[in-house]
């Protein structure tokens, strides 16, 4: 990272250098520029957004030391978290296979890669139960990285033979193909558990009214606010929002992941409280307009939460 | 850690570094660009990857005579046919500016074979499937607004003024209220259960999304979770 911002530097440097002797016309142009003020390190607009990344930061490393320490926190019961040994024991005891959809994005999305790791996670317990897992995927890289995520968690197991690679395949890129194929799939296999953890569009109430018309327990996880009404009316269980992302941090119960949590909600109350103060600062100031100290806090705290 | 485990994780903790100090340090600006056409470029290259794999599965299902197969059939023909039309540029007429190039033409044009294709197999079929989530959202809120107990009946009031409102027989159902009264009509009902309590619900979601996005990056690009690649291996 320093070495790359290094030769970015060195590249620019050499650049205008190599430049001056062969164009000496630009000097004077040149020395106009240097009378302009020099562009900051750090993109201003951006400057409150990073003040709350370190923050972040800060405070994550400061409840993984405190976790480590060995006062880790006590986390609230999440029911869909709890749901995943009961969804994929019914679906061994049925002897049906369990349908995991990864979503419709690209590994460059967080969602999908949140989704990964509650593949994994599924994968594992799959293994353990001898229950068998399918993943079609609507993008080839998803495919490969839930191959290797479902090869490692059946490793894991001591269950390297569960793993099926063909279980795991590519469909299409097109939305509503993939979405025609999962429903067309779940009507004819009729899989006793379904998984929809990933980022969703419009196909989401496709999946989930299909998996309730065949019977099957589900279990959703999404960041999409959109689709959550269409989780939460289908499914049986459905992880909102923060929940969704906390469910790699919960499964795992190590001190270190859930010390983010921690940081997590720690910088929830900061928000919290900074909107709570610029709500109050807002209204004083609206009703008070003599009160300038209130209208500058107001717009302070604005400023501070990126507006 | 293997180095099966270690080469991509630290792949994604100098990417994930890079890309995200891109967005706020200007003279690291390209780089960040530059990882995301890497993305691009190895997506492409996976592209063969999902091929492969409809291939491999959609004969094998044909082979074993499985439930479906006959699908299976369907996709592999018309694969075979869009692969063949799009790659081969087939009908397309070469480019005016170019017209002794054979493959100059532009095959996305709606009166080439590839164009046709699109427009008149891939559309229609597209918007049925679309079309289907009408049914979908009819049998989900029967469901969701079954009077059970005491917040289904708040969440079926709510549904019902908020879809009332935004249909004209809001408008006439209580259009005669005096002016003193409009904020009773429906329609105006609607915008301020939307606008007040599903917009500060839906803010509260939001931030709560955008924190878990932070913490979740920050759990990978710091190697503290690494279950992303399965295993459940975590720190």
């Amino acid at each position: 990272m320093v070495l790359g911002a290094c030769i970015g530097f060195a590249k620019a440097a050499a650049g205008q250098v190599a430049q001056h002797p062969a164009q000496p016309a630009a000097i004077s142009q040149t020395a106009l520029q240097a009378a302009q003020p020099a562009p900051t390190l750090l993109k201003e607009s951006r400057l409150p957004l990073f003040t709350w990344i370190l923050g972040i930061a800060i405070a994550t490393t400061i409840f993984v030391a405190r976790a480590r320490g060995g006062k880790p926190p006590t986390i609230r019961r999440i029911a869909a978290l709890e749901a995943v040994d009961e969804a994929v024991g019914r679906a061994t005891e049925m002897g049906r296979p369990i349908l995991f959809i990864p979503g419709i994005q690209d590994m460059d999305n967080i969602q999908t890669v949140a989704g990964i790791t509650m593949l994994g996670r599924v994968a594992k317990t799959a293994a353990e139960y001898d229950a068998v897992i399918e993943a079609p995927t609507s993008r080839s890289l998803v495919m490969e990285a839930a191959r290797d995520a479902v090869q490692a968690s059946c490793l894991a197991a001591g269950r390297p033979d569960a793993f099926q690679p063909d279980r795991i395949n590519y469909i299409t890129d097109e939305q509503f193909g993939y979405a025609a194929y999962v429903g067309g799939k779940m009507m004819r296999e009729k899989p006793a558990a379904c998984f929809y953890m990933g980022c969703f569009f419009a196909e989401s109430l496709i999946f989930a009214e299909n998996g309730n018309a065949i019977g099957a327990i589900q279990i959703a996880g999404t960041a999409e606010s959109s689709q959550l009404p269409f989780f939460v009316a289908a499914c049986d269980y459905t992880l909102i929002g923060e929940e969704f992302f906390a469910a790699s941090a919960y499964l795992s119960g190590e001190p270190d992941q859930l010390g983010t949590l921690q940081a997590q909600d720690a910088t929830k109350l900061a928000i919290l409280m900074f909107i709570v103060a610029g709500t109050l600062a807002a209204t004083i100031a609206a009703v008070m307009p003599s009160a300038d100290f209130f209208a500058k806090t107001s717009a302070f705290l604005q400023r501070a939460m990126g507006n | 850690m293997t180095l099966r485990r270690m080469i991509p994780m630290w792949i994604a903790v100098i990417g994930g570094f890079v890309m995200l100090l891109s967005a706020f340090v200007r003279p690291i600006e390209g780089i960040g660009e530059n990882f995301a056409d890497a993305f691009n470029v190895i997506a492409a290259i996976a592209v063969a990857l999902g091929a492969g794999s409809l291939l491999k599965v959609n004969l094998s299902k044909i082979s074993r005579r499985e439930a479906g197969w006959g699908f299976a059939g369907v996709i592999l023909i018309t694969f075979a046919i869009t692969l063949i039309v799009g790659l081969l540029k087939i009908g397309v007429h070469p480019s005016h500016d170019f017209p002794a190039a054979l493959f100059s033409g532009k095959q996305e044009t709606a009166d080439s074979p590839f164009g046709w294709l699109y427009e008149y197999a891939m559309v229609p079929l597209t918007s049925t499937m679309f079309a289907l989530l009408a049914f979908y959202v009819a049998s989900a809120a029967f469901r969701a607004f079954r009077a059970k107990n005491v917040e289904a009946v708040l969440l079926l009031v709510t549904a019902f003024i908020v879809l009332l409102g935004r249909t004209f027989a809001g408008v006439v159902l209580t259009g005669w209220l005096p002016d003193w009264a409009s904020g009773l009509r429906f329609e105006n009902l609607s915008v301020y259960v939307m606008q007040v309590f599903n917009t500060a619900g839906n803010r509260a979601i939001i931030i709560g999304i955008a924190l878990g996005v932070a913490a979740t990056s920050l759990r990978i690009l710091l190697g503290v979770d690494r279950s992303w690649m399965g295993g459940g291996d975590s720190a």
